[in-house]
């Protein structure tokens, strides 16, 4: 049950429960929009009664947030409709992670879903006001305004343009951006549900978080429970690269294994080693043994694999898994924002000793002192950052544990040569600034 | 000796604010260390009630008031 976005099929008449595609099944424009899915069913839920009504409605679904940690987002709705202030609701577009397009995919293909989503959750905990938070540099943010300014909702939008840096997407980091316009994490406690936007409870939901619950909203918990698992309802969508026939974001349901994800994809173009799986925050999964790995936003196999964000990129078995993980924990140490001592000099620390692993210069000092500074840097920064980092790289040298020998006994590895798979941001595209 | 306190305070630390004076492991060696770049790793089980003034006088020293102690948790690993 996977669905190619690009050529999302358009039914006519109403998107009726089914199979997938459930969130490409409409237009780009708000006529098609509305034809297929119908007009936003804010009258259903009208009144206190109603708010409280679709709280439950989304609980009832199961809905995890898709920006990465799958949060419960009926539980977020109901700790910050609780708050004493007035709520503010953030809508999360801006994917800094270089692993994944499906959020800017999905504003474009979808953005009257992932809109009326914002309005209502904006009604179900009680704000008046929608931040639509998407990275600058691209066409996405002028696209929505000019899609918004068609739209009548009983809601404010406020467009925010995020610096493009990885960090600047984590939910404090938006906040602080809004409040202060700087775009770099803060320590909690407070959380933003807590304390956000001008000191209110802030719901920071990821956009194709939003555009499911507005299908929640239309069609129900029961219908939205008929795709993927117990814990992880709903279709969820991921993007495919690396050595793959079609790399490109696909809607698929969680369960499916990893291997028949890949096959979604047009399987492999060349023998494959390992699987990189929820982005930069992600694991490595050896291949062929992770064939049969099901996919979901709860841990799974050996090393706590997650969809995560929904980044998946197939490495051929030719390239150096270590090389790979040496350049990209260096990104992410460049990505840092330089706020936290851990983060701040560890993750240079750990990227250097990587790529004195990847590139044949390294001796088991190199090694024991990886495995201490990932074990001390975890956990000790005000985000989580430092976490995810050290995450992608204890996975590596547990999945190229043997290419790891290898290379430590000075043997020369011919995959570091290669052209680099993972993809990341052109230099250009990146910003140094955090306003 | 290593009775919990009743209110369950803990010792926790502001990251963005440290800047790695590290008079807090000058202070409370028990429950405070030091990585390799001077910045403290902290224990944040609750504290014993025979460390709870100890805490107390490391939160007052920290030049850049990044320490605290309090029954809140900041964040769930």
């Amino acid at each position: 049950m996977t669905i190619m976005l690009e050529r999302g099929a358009r039914q006519g008449g109403r998107a009726q429960p089914g199979p997938l595609p459930r969130l490409l099944a409409g237009g780009r424009k708000l006529g098609e929009h509305r034809a297929t899915y119908g007009q936003i069913p804010l009258r259903r839920f009208a009144s206190e009664d109603g708010r409280r009504k679709l709280v439950r409605a989304v609980t009832d679904a199961g809905l995890r947030g898709r920006g990465g940690a799958g949060f419960p987002t009926g539980l977020k709705m109901a700790s910050v409709a609780a708050g004493a202030k007035r709520p503010v609701v953030i809508a999360n577009g801006c994917e800094s992670e270089p692993a994944s397009r499906k959020d800017k995919m999905l504003m474009v293909c979808a953005p009257h879903l992932v809109l009326d989503g914002a309005v209502l959750a904006a009604h179900a905990v009680g704000a008046d006001r929608v931040y639509v938070c998407v990275e600058r540099g691209t066409s996405v943010a002028d696209r929505l305004e000019r899609e918004i300014a068609h739209r009548d909702d009983p809601v404010k939008w406020k467009l925010v343009r995020v610096p493009r840096r990885y960090v600047s997407s984590e939910e404090s980091a938006l906040v602080h951006l809004i409040n202060d316009g700087d775009g770099r994490p803060m320590a909690a406690p407070p959380r933003p549900y807590e304390k956000g936007v001008g000191g209110r409870p802030t719901l920071v939901d990821n956009v194709e978080t939003l555009a499911h619950v507005a299908l929640i909203a239309a069609y129900g918990p029961e219908w939205f429970r008929e795709v993927g698992t117990r814990s992880d309802p709903g279709s969820t969508l991921v993007t495919i690269g690396g050595a793959v026939a079609r790399p490109n974001v696909y809607e698929i349901a969680p369960g499916m294994r990893l291997g028949e994800v890949l096959d979604a994809a047009g399987g492999a173009v060349e023998p494959i080693g390992a699987v990189l799986v929820g982005g930069y925050f992600g694991t490595w999964v050896p291949m062929p043994d992770g064939w049969g790995l099901p996919l979901t936003h709860d841990r799974t196999g050996p090393l706590g694999t997650s969809l995560g964000s929904g980044g998946i990129v197939a490495l051929p078995a030719e390239s150096c898994g270590l090389a790979e993980t040496a350049r990209i924990v260096r990104y992410l140490a460049e990505e840092s924002a330089q706020q936290c001592g851990p983060c701040m000099f560890g993750l240079p620390a750990i990227a250097t000793d990587l790529a004195a692993v990847a590139y044949g210069r390294c001796d088991p000092a190199t090694r024991q002192r990886l495995t201490r500074r990932m074990a001390q840097v975890k956990g000790r920064g005000a985000c989580r950052h430092p976490d995810g980092a050290t995450k992608l790289a204890t996975s590596a040298l547990a999945t190229f544990a043997d290419d790891l020998e290898t290379h430590m006994d000075g043997w020369t590895c011919t995959g570091v040569s290669r052209d680099p798979v993972l993809p990341l941001p052109d230099r250009r595209h990146r910003d140094r600034s955090w306003k | 000796m290593s009775a919990p306190n009743p209110e369950g305070l803990r010792l926790q630390v502001d990251m963005i604010k440290c800047v790695g004076h590290a008079s807090c492991a000058e202070l409370l060696p028990e429950r405070v260390t030091l990585d390799e770049w001077g910045y403290p790793i902290i224990e944040t089980d609750p504290l014993p009630q025979h460390l709870v003034a100890h805490a107390r006088r490391a939160v007052a020293a920290c030049p850049t008031l990044a320490l605290r102690v309090d029954g809140k948790v900041a964040r769930v690993r």
